[in-house]
């Protein structure tokens, strides 16, 4: 993070927040899951209600060098319904679980959403001009009495306020029949894969009738099971290389030129467990919440509940970095099993030029960790103590004993248990970090938009430059 | 007592044992602590059922922490001690899978199952109805014993007390959820501390009623929720309203 000259610090800024001021908000509006676009312009967001919000970011205005753009509504569409499944009598929730941005090739945005069950690809189009002066048709629409015509006029297009269009343009259905937790676009930009908790699943955008399954890990007697597939990813060069994780807090590499069945994995990433901190709850929190390649494909990181791990792919035998998100929470794996947190699944994400990462942890609280520094930084992301604009103060938990002035004890942590940031996503332009989004269970349908700040030092007279 | 240097991790930081001291403080056994342990995991494996859709994820993982448990015990025949009392049981001399290990021991006793591990499992499978309904004649709910050869659950009699029983139950989940943090386990079974078994059979015999989809008793159950709902129902009742809905939609 710093640079040449004078030297200078990102530091970050509090940007917006969007979302009900208190608590008590439906259960369906309670977000799910969040996307920016590869851009950044865009920031999709999906709810337990199966809707889908798609903001966008306003264009900077030129004169105010340090105003980041705000987000605003762009575009609401209901993605998925809920469905029953009369065979099993079990309803089929339509919260949606991922979105993914597909690379937009022209003027429309293209989005993969996915429920349980369902994956949905969702046209987003803009629409800001009109045909007027038709020959055989009213300005309403009534057709015109074609003998009335005496003069014929060529239709030009008009100016009209944005309309923003979402139509389901392929619905992706009955391949699964677990829950789907991850979708992940191919680089050849033609196919993508979809996992359930046992089965991984290959599609081709254009075609609905079909996939075929790529991982399969289901025993053939379900008592057997112990081992289920938690995240999913393609490679981001490669096209016939991805990752699946699972419960055991394996990473398994597949290449699908190798075999149409991926079941014997080309690489097994695994640490082997350190005997002195052995307990019963050494599998649980050794589960791989989330997976992430890296942008130059070199690396990847995994998130299991107290670590964030940065694997080199040449290395299968342990990660080449560990990073602690919250290791005060180990003496206290007893309590957070008994209430189910030890279940939370979080996300992590790399910044553009891969040398930060970031996650999410409880109490509106994220880890940004910077990988040549060996910095880490804890800020929080509470819309209660923030205006836009405002530095973020690094935030410090004090595991036990005395607590310093501005700590945080560990105890009052678990006073709201619902405050966890679970979704982190980065979008990046090259090397610049474009903004932060943070959902929040606690703020339960809002989230917030934090972006980076560069104050600048210099030698002689202190100079505050923000970006 | 624990042995010196050795750091139990499993439990919290407030029985926390720092080195020669351990023996002096008054901390529960390692044997009660992972017993409680395992009573907790099979609550909430049969916490499972009740939801709409159990998370396949969570309960594998907390299944595995039965099964390590229970491997653990058996190596220190503690698990066969146990067995012994509860069950009357002659062979144990083989591992238990966990289809025995998810049955209460009160259930264990009056010899009925509970969905087992591989039961609800089996309930995500794409399986013909006829198998589902013989998975689900093996819960039982407290009329079983009156119908021992009953295979099929549309035979249950949909008697007075078959009402009642569940109208009690009900009741007691109502309260539970309604008092108290609906997510949180720890909160749900905060009163019912000793009595982890009478909600067992409570449980089962929610899960057997919300799992009928044509029997006589899902309308009394419907009705029965209607009149509840006025004065039990607040809107963070999530998953009983979820149950409602798909009865009411069935």
């Amino acid at each position: 993070m710093a640079g040449a000259g004078g030297g200078n610090d990102i530091q970050w800024c509090f940007s917006q927040v969007k979302g009900a001021v208190d608590d008590d908000v439906a259960e369906a509006d309670i977000i799910s899951t969040v996307e920016f676009n590869h851009s950044g312009e865009l920031l999709a967001t999906g709810d337990k209600g199966g809707r889908v919000v798609i903001f966008q970011q306003e264009q900077e205005n030129k004169t105010q060098t340090h105003s980041r753009g705000e987000y605003n509504v762009y575009s609401t569409f209901q993605s998925h319904e809920p469905e029953f499944d009369y065979l099993k009598s079990l309803e089929i929730e339509e919260k949606i679980n991922k979105i993914r941005w597909l690379p937009q090739k022209n003027a429309a945005q293209f989005l993969l959403s996915t429920n349980d069950k369902t994956i949905k690809l969702w046209k987003i189009s803009e629409r800001d001009k009109r045909p007027e002066g038709y020959n055989l048709k009213e300005e309403d629409g009534r057709y015109r009495d074609p003998t009335t015509v005496t003069t014929l006029r060529v239709p030009v297009f008009r100016p009209m306020d944005l309309m923003v269009e979402a139509s389901p343009r392929r619905i992706f259905a009955n391949a699964h029949t677990y829950h789907i937790n991850s979708i992940s676009i191919n680089s050849d930009y033609e196919t993508y894969l979809s996992a359930d908790d046992l089965r991984i699943n290959l599609w081709h955008l254009e075609i609905t009738d079909r996939s075929f399954n790529i991982v399969d890990i289901k025993p053939a007697n379900m008592e057997e099971l112990t081992e289920v597939i938690t995240a999913a990813e393609f490679h981001p060069n490669s096209c016939n290389t991805f990752v699946y994780s699972s419960s055991k807090g394996t990473i398994r590499l597949c290449d699908m030129r190798a075999s149409a069945l991926c079941d014997r994995h080309s690489k097994l990433f695994e640490e082997p467990e350190d005997p002195s901190n052995r307990s019963f709850f050494s599998e649980i929190i050794s589960s791989i919440s989330d997976v992430k390649f890296s942008h130059s494909g070199r690396y990847m990181m995994t998130r299991d509940y107290l670590s964030v791990k940065i694997w080199d792919l040449n290395m299968e035998n342990r990660p080449v970095e560990t990073y602690q998100v919250h290791e005060y929470l180990r003496s206290k794996l007893c309590s957070l099993y008994e209430n189910d947190c030890i279940f939370d699944k979080f996300e992590c994400c790399w910044n553009g030029s891969d040398s930060v990462v970031m996650t999410g942890s409880y109490n509106n609280f994220f880890r940004m960790f910077d990988r040549n520094t060996k910095r880490d930084i804890t800020l929080e992301a509470s819309r209660e103590n923030n205006k836009p604009r405002t530095v973020l103060k690094p935030r410090k938990v004090c595991a036990s004993g005395k607590r310093k002035k501005d700590e945080i004890s560990v105890d009052s942590l678990f006073k709201k248990k619902e405050k966890e940031i679970k979704h982190m996503k980065w979008v990046s332009l090259g090397s610049m970090v474009k903004g932060v989004y943070v959902a929040n269970k606690c703020f339960n349908d809002s989230w917030t938009v934090i972006t980076p700040c560069r104050v600048w030092h210099q030698k002689k007279k202190k100079k505050k430059k923000t970006k | 007592m624990f042995a010196r240097g050795i750091k139990r991790k499993c439990f919290d930081g407030e029985e926390d044992i720092e080195g020669t001291l351990a023996g002096f403080k008054s901390v529960p056994s390692y044997n009660l602590q992972r017993q409680s342990l395992l009573d907790m995991s099979l609550v909430k494996l049969q916490l499972c059922h009740m939801l709409v859709e159990p998370n396949l994820c969570r309960s594998v993982l907390i299944a595995n922490t039965v099964r390590q448990i229970q491997e653990e015990m058996t190596q220190d025949g503690t698990w066969q001690v146990i067995n012994a009392q509860n069950t009357g049981q002659a062979s144990l001399d083989r591992l238990v899978s966990s289809d025995i290990l998810c049955r209460s021991t009160k259930e264990q006793n009056e010899g009925k199952l509970v969905p087992s591990y591989s039961g609800f499992s089996k309930d995500f499978e794409n399986t013909p109805s006829q198998d589902i309904i013989s998975d689900l004649s093996t819960v039982t709910s407290v009329q079983a014993p009156r119908n021992p050869q009953s295979n099929n659950v549309w035979e249950m009699e949909n008697s007075q007390e078959n009402r009642g029983n569940f109208q009690k139950s009900l009741d007691q989940i109502f309260e539970t959820l309604e008092n108290k943090n609906p997510n949180s386990v720890e909160d749900l079974f905060s009163d019912v501390d000793n009595s982890y078994y009478d909600l067992d059979t409570v449980l089962t015999g929610m899960m057997n009623n919300t799992k009928m989809g044509h029997c006589d008793v899902l309308e009394s159950f419907s009705s029965q929720t209607t009149t509840n709902s006025n004065s039990n129902c607040k809107s963070d009742i999530n998953e009983l309203d979820h149950i409602v809905e798909i009865l009411v939609e069935s």
